[in-house]
């Protein structure tokens, strides 16, 4: 260890590094500045327009955070640890039910047994990683589109189980009575200058705004647990497991506990969003745990950049806003355009449909990487030159070598060849 | 003492004997090189070594304790760290990262520690970027640290996969053909880095190697696969005039020409 300290190491681009980090410190703060202020400041800009336009736009834009949340959880399990899972509204729906059986009064054991949303939060957060576990033991042993398929199942069967546990749940009718303990910034004031205050003001006096900070902070901690975990020996396992499978089992990694650990994370984080979510609703329902949602927190994080966590809370800022404000309104315009033509009717009531699809399309045709990819990812695509994929020369993915050469007694010559980048694997 | 010992070692796929009865040592601190014709059974054995195939029948026993049964990571715990022949780097990972995705099994923190970045945890984390640095340069990597994996050229990811394997603190390095594909400059360079690490770092190396030149250059032992079976296994010199070798390479003929050649000149 000693020869190591005193040795003088050359830090490669340590200082590029250095002012890099410096301006993204900046803009993270100016972001959180912004976000701090963006009730308040709305509430302003629109006062004559009354309390009902901030409505409109704080109650779609809290669900989005919520959806910014579920983004980030997915990410975990699908940008760095590469396990596609296309069940991820499953864990949304356990942090749900976990948080309304906690607090409902709906429960059958609400009178012997309830909690305040706060101790309920984290152990719905735990909860949903528990069920990680759980969910995620059996698929160890798949990968890739396998995988793929075993969490859709799972994505399919969560929600039917609440759904027929109807003696507490409610079945079909969701579980209601979920308590939240939402209050607006003037009570929260108590007895302050804001409660004296005489005129109505949006912000202080509607419970979606305290919303939007509770949801703002469980974010920052999320993100803040997210990039802990990446930047560590954890970490370091979930990309090399997703960069090659039998390569970071070969360096000692154990990948059955690497992507336990990962599925479970990943669940975490849905946990905290459901949780909020059912709180902020009041109710917990199983149609708000469907396939579809799944797919949109997928196409959030593809859209922002698999890997990234800025470019993956864009992704899903954007999607989740048009999904909440954009299409609905759309959807609307649309069908009161020609009232009796049937077909505009449909067209317009599936817009939202049409609108996701086309994004998706354009953007894996486009943009393959996202809107902010990693630089990693950037890369794995383009190739630093901006030059297209090349293709993969030396091993498929479930190669496993000796089988190889047992098949094919001819030496590979690709295999030789001294252009940099053969042998490497492309994903 | 030896480092690594199997015996009578057999591995069938299906219908087809792949590795056939080969009883196989390492010595402590040696360069053992593993030859043979293509499609002998070379990289099978490898599998074998590394938990990647559990084998047939025999035994096989690392450092006084079986090795059979054992998982991959359990076997890279225990001492055995590899490259492979067609280069498996994390290809968008740095260098660097590479070199501590190596270190992984000799690191401990987990979860809560990554999360806490406890004192332990940050001292960790200091010691494996330093060793990390410390591997690139011993490999000559020094100013590629923060270089993505795909980018180096293929002569330093041939290396890179070398300093990520040392990341292991290996006790049996298995290299399987490191020279391939290399300039004979390049060729030179490892060559010296193989002999660097028996030496400096006292780890045994067991290679796959086609290059005759580094094979009779560097190996203290020699062994010749056929066919899955042990066809001859000793010293360089002794193997270089082995008319079982050279009739398994250049064909029986050849073999039978050469051993005429040798009755004349007596």
């Amino acid at each position: 260890m000693a020869n190591v300290m005193t040795r003088p190491l050359k830090l490669g681009r340590a200082p590029v590094v250095g002012n890099r980090r410096r301006r993204n410190l900046f803009v993270l703060i100016g972001a959180f500045i912004v976000t701090l202020l963006l009730p308040p400041l709305g509430s302003l800009i629109l006062p004559g327009i009354g309390p009902t336009l901030y409505g409109d736009i704080i109650i779609p834009l809290d669900q989005t955070l919520v959806f910014v949340l579920l983004a980030l959880g997915l990410n975990v399990v699908v940008g760095y640890a590469g396990l596609l899972d296309l069940g991820y509204a499953a864990f949304f729906a356990i942090g749900a039910y976990t948080m309304g059986f906690l607090t409902s009064n709906q429960t059958p054991w609400y009178n012997s047994f309830h909690l305040d949303f706060w101790i309920a939060l984290p152990i719905s957060f735990i909860s949903a990683g528990i069920f990680g576990l759980l969910l995620g033991a059996p698929t160890l042993g798949l990968r890739g589109d396998y995988l793929a398929i075993v969490t859709l199942g799972f994505g399919e069967i969560v929600p039917t189980v609440f759904k027929n546990l109807t003696t507490i749940t409610g079945g079909n009718s969701g579980l209601g009575g979920i308590k939240s303990d939402a209050i607006t910034l003037r009570e929260l004031s108590g007895s302050g200058v804001l409660a004296s205050g005489g005129t109505r003001q949006a912000f202080l006096d509607d419970t979606w705004t305290w919303w939007y900070y509770v949801i703002i902070g469980v974010i920052i901690l999320s993100i803040f647990l997210i990039l802990r975990l990446v930047n560590s020996r954890v970490g370091r396992a979930w990309m090399a497991m997703r960069e090659d499978e039998i390569a970071a089992s070969a360096m000692g990694i154990n990948i059955v506990t690497t992507k336990l650990i990962a599925f479970s994370t990943g669940a975490s984080f849905a946990g905290f969003a459901g949780a909020i979510y059912a709180s902020t609703l009041g109710t917990a329902n199983p149609s708000q745990f469907l396939f579809a949602v799944s797919i949109l927190v997928l196409s959030m994080v593809i859209l922002g950049g698999m890997g990234n966590i800025w470019g993956v809370i864009f992704g899903a800022l954007v999607l989740g806003m048009s999904n909440s404000i954009l299409i609905p309104n759309l959807s609307r315009s649309l069908a009161n355009l020609a009232p009796n033509n049937a077909f505009l009717q449909n067209v317009a009531t599936s817009s939202g449909f049409m609108i996701f699809g086309l994004i998706l399309v354009t953007m894996m045709l486009v943009r393959p990487e996202g809107l902010f990819p990693s630089g990693r990812r950037k890369m794995e695509l383009r190739g630093e030159d901006g030059d297209d994929i090349q293709p993969f020369v030396a091993a498929s993915e479930n190669d496993i070598e000796g089988l190889d050469s047992m098949r094919s007694i001819n030496y590979n010559p690709s295999v030789t060849e001294g252009d940099g980048t053969t042998g490497l694997k492309k994903k | 003492m030896a480092l690594l010992e199997a015996q009578d070692v057999s591995k069938n796929f299906g219908g087809v004997t792949a590795v056939s009865k080969v009883d196989f040592v390492i010595p402590e601190q040696s360069i053992v090189s593993l030859i043979g014709p293509n499609g002998a059974g070379k990289t099978t054995f490898f599998n074998l070594m590394t938990g990647i195939y559990s084998p047939t029948t025999g035994t096989v026993i690392f450092d006084g304790k079986p090795l059979v049964g054992l998982k991959m990571h359990e076997v890279t715990k225990r001492g055995i760290a590899r490259t492979f022949q067609n280069i498996r780097l994390f290809a968008n990972m740095t260098a660097l990262e590479n070199v501590q995705v190596g270190e992984h099994t000799r690191l401990h923190s987990g979860i809560l520690g990554a999360v806490f970045r406890t004192p332990a945890v940050k001292a960790e984390e200091k010691y494996a970027d330093l060793h990390g640095r410390e591997l690139l340069e011993y490999v000559g990597l020094h100013n590629k640290a923060d270089e993505f994996a795909k980018n180096l050229s293929y002569g330093d990811q041939r290396r890179l996969e070398i300093a990520r394997a040392l990341g292991t603190e290996p006790k049996l390095l298995l290299l399987d053909e490191p020279t391939a594909g290399m300039n004979p400059n390049e060729t030179a360079t490892l060559t010296n880095l193989i002999q660097r690490i028996r030496t400096e770092k006292k780890i045994s190396v067991l290679m796959i190697e086609h290059d005759m030149k580094v094979v009779m250059e560097i190996s203290d032992r020699v062994t010749v696969l056929n066919f899955g079976r042990k066809i001859a296994e000793g010293l360089p010199e002794d193997i270089k005039s082995n008319s079982e070798v050279i009739e398994a390479y250049l064909g029986k003929a050849y073999a039978e020409a050469v051993a005429k050649e040798k009755e004349k000149s007596k």
